[in-house]
């Protein structure tokens, strides 16, 4: 049987229709498509996409499940590897992981198999059967340790599924009152809806992982409260503190963070006011300063609550986009406009206190950096001058101090994340470990996802190895 | 949910909650403000801590009706529940002996005041307190206040309680006597902070202020409550809520506050109209 060149088309919903909402994009394969996606495999051997997955997810095997009709058997599979496929399904960036090296996809003419798609499938078929399920390890419950859990984002939620699974009394501590830290109040609703996300975390609280909102470790509960009721935990708080460029003007009503934006939309569900408390501005022109993933929703979430014009200014070209190609493409499908080489250099008072508009200056690209891409450089008297009312920096961001300071044991690198050994999540505190933003610096929710498997292997290692010597002193066996 | 054991009015639109919260309570110190958000479309919203018992597990919010989620709250009774609330957050006080210390207080400011002047007084300072308002009812906590003052003096702008006048006059009126005062602190009224700060300067004593800007999650994670302190960008929520306030700069806060002035008349209008169609 010949093996269709391209993918199998993928419903999504109008450009014209979807700014003017916040439904999701992308609409998913039905069954009968997933199939014939799924025929499009080669079921490759070594299969390449396994190995370039970060959780290591048995790609050709679920696939498989698919082709056969079994969804059942296909999610099996996935959950042996992923505590959140409906999420990975939906943000992962497939086309540089399983779909970047996908063997079809190498050869001449043909695309990659859309293993992303198919994942979400699975995932979305599975809701009704999966939150019946209870963990096989739940019977043993709190027999093998105790492990707190700092901060409920895609880190936080794989450790502590996965550690339920092992037998694991697991607490996971939030700070804000709803879980799934960046995956509620950073991916919009459009991109990732959170009636999904909190099935996800559902799923992971059914297999018996206690969850505590309104908790701030450092705050409400003390590193020493964990460290004498806990045998170990797991640092995932994301990076957590927004960077701001600190041109003049940033002040000015009408400038602020992408992290406060995203919150007010996603988390307080802004875009709903007020029929939710939370305002949110309704801006007429927007501007976007940063080009990331997070650039992107902030600008989409502007267009859907009924800008005028929505720009974003990136200081490279096109090419050094660091944003998804699908999110990139996307938010040029719906009307937002790029300035490309351009850098802002103070945001301008209307006179009343708020915004007018941003001045910048065009940049060319000079010499690699440290990152090993082109530095841009400002060309001199290139000013100019975007007319805007809002202006909303997603340039990344910085360690958030408060649990840091609290935990003052903790070793910490140059740019303040934690240190933290990236095979294990180890840290220079034997009984705590860490993974995710906290670690790495602004990264991909399937990267935390995989720091989190790791350090819940490594966890379980430890706490085994301490409960086994303090068996050796005291002569009995705790387990 | 987090379980209210009492709700008074204490003032016209000033209430007075004691709330279960033990962990809070346990780890709460003078300085700290906590969270709030009621029901699950309610927004989150800062309040100061005005007392905290660790071993009732229970921490008082004493809050002023200024808008929609605060009127939902006051509309709240002894035995319901409040939807969240999250603390202790922010620095605490730096409260040491220093000698002579001045306390002032205005509005609701003066619960936030009274856990610091309580922590200045069993520190060993000498504390003297100035609590003002518009008129006599508005000047709350009177006695709690003056049970950890050496000195207690009150102002009303109408006269109707103390001297009559501002605390800033009361300010000077304390500097005046030729006793060495070693550092000040006022909460209250954004205006009555930024000219408490600018007497204190003139006075030559160093000045705490404690800030309440529009805030989200209040762990230093959204930079909706910064503002300037000495040119630098200050997050309100975890570098403060006190700073020194000879180098706030008052005029770009002022204006920050009132950035979703619009929004907030839509929000309380909205309010009222469904409690009207309720009853």
């Amino acid at each position: 049987m010949a093996v269709n060149k391209t993918r199998t088309p993928i419903g999504e919903q109008n450009p014209n229709e979807r700014v003017k909402n916040f439904g999701e994009v992308c609409l998913g394969y039905t069954e009968d498509e997933g199939r014939e996606e799924a025929a499009r495999c080669l079921q490759c051997r070594d299969a390449p996409c396994v190995e370039s997955c970060p959780v290591s997810i048995d790609i050709p095997a679920f696939i498989l499940a698919i082709k056969d009709g079994d969804m059942t058997r296909a999610a099996d599979v996935m959950s042996r590897y992923t505590n959140l496929p409906a999420v990975c399904g939906r943000v992962c960036p497939q086309e540089t992981q399983c779909e970047g090296v996908c063997r079809l996809g190498r050869a001449k003419g043909f695309e990659p198999v859309a293993i992303g798609k198919l994942e979400r499938l699975v995932a979305d078929r599975n809701y009704s059967r999966q939150s019946a399920q209870k963990a096989e390890g739940a019977a043993e419950n709190g027999k093998i340790g105790r492990v707190a859990v700092v901060g409920s984002g895609p880190s936080g939620l794989t450790v502590a599924g996965d550690l339920v699974k092992m037998g694991y009394d697991v607490t996971i501590f939030e700070a804000l009152h709803a879980p799934g830290g960046v995956l509620m109040y950073g991916i919009p609703e459009f991109r990732l809806p959170k009636s999904i996300v909190e099935h996800e975390i559902r799923s992971i609280t059914n297999l018996g992982v206690k969850l505590v909102t309104n908790a701030i470790v450092g705050r409400t509960i003390t590193i020493g409260e964990i460290e004498s009721g806990f045998d170990a935990c797991f640092i995932g708080v994301g990076a957590g503190a927004p960077r701001f460029q600190g041109i003049p003007g940033t002040a000015l009503n009408g400038v602020s963070s992408a992290s406060e934006y995203l919150t007010r939309i996603n988390l307080m569900r802004g875009y709903e006011f007020p029929d939710y408390n939370t305002p949110i501005k309704k801006s007429k022109r927007v501007v976007i300063i940063g080009g990331g993933n997070v650039a992107m929703d902030a600008a989409r979430s502007a267009m859907r609550l009924g800008a005028d014009a929505v720009g974003i200014i990136y200081r490279r070209s096109e090419a050094e986009l660091p944003a998804r190609v699908e999110e990139y493409h996307h938010a040029l499908e719906e009307g937002i406009s790029f300035h490309w080489l351009s850098n802002p250099t103070e945001y301008a008072d209307d006179g009343t206190g708020s915004l007018k508009g941003v001045t910048c200056e065009k940049m060319e690209l000079g010499e690699p950096d440290a990152s090993g891409r082109r530095r841009p450089v400002p060309i001199p008297g290139s000013e100019f001058f975007i007319e805007a009312d809002t202006a909303i920096e997603a340039i990344g961001q910085e360690a958030n101090k408060v649990l840091l300071s609290a935990c003052p044991g903790l070793k910490l690198n140059k740019r303040g994340y934690i240190e933290a050994n990236p095979d294990t999540g180890e840290t220079s505190v034997q009984w705590i470990f860490a993974g995710g933003d906290i670690v790495t610096g602004a990264a991909t929710v399937i990267l935390a996802m995989g720091a989190g498997k790791a350090s819940a292997m490594a966890i379980d290692r430890y706490v085994r190895s301490r409960k086994a010597q303090s068996d050796d002193k005291s002569g009995r066996r705790t387990f | 949910m987090y379980k209210i054991l009492y709700a008074r009015d204490i003032a016209p639109k000033e209430f007075d909650f004691l709330i279960e919260a033990p962990e809070i309570a346990s780890h709460a110190k003078p300085g700290q403000f906590v969270i709030t958000r009621h029901g699950e479309r309610g927004e989150r919203i800062p309040l100061t801590v005005a007392d905290f018992d660790p071993i009732r597990g229970t921490i008082r919010l004493i809050f002023q009706v200024v808008g929609r989620a605060t009127a939902e709250m006051a509309s709240l009774r002894e035995g319901d529940f409040i939807t969240d609330v999250a603390g202790p957050l922010g620095t605490p006080s730096d409260i040491e002996r220093l000698g002579t210390v001045m306390a002032v207080g205005g509005g609701v400011g003066i619960a936030a005041l009274f856990p610091i002047i309580r922590g200045l007084k069993e520190t060993g300072n000498k504390v003297i307190t100035i609590l003002g308002g518009r008129t006599s009812e508005l000047v709350i906590m009177k006695d709690e206040c003056g049970r950890y003052s050496d000195e207690l003096i009150i102002t009303t702008d109408d006269g109707s309680e103390g001297q009559k006048g501002l605390v800033t006059d009361a300010m000077k009126f304390a500097a005046s006597r030729g006793e060495r005062i070693d550092r000040c602190w006022a909460i209250g009224p954004t205006v009555m902070m930024k000219f408490c700060s600018f007497t204190a300067s003139e006075l030559g004593i160093p000045i705490w202020v404690s800030m309440n800007p529009i805030m989200i999650d209040g762990t230093g994670m959204c930079g909706g409550c910064r503002l300037s302190v000495g040119g630098k960008i200050k997050f309100g929520c975890v570098d403060g809520p006190e700073f020194d306030g000879a180098k706030v700069n008052w005029d770009e806060f002022m204006n920050r506050m009132g950035q979703y002035r619009d929004e907030e008349k839509i929000s309380m209008e909205r309010y009222e109209t469904g409690v009207a169609l309720w009853r």
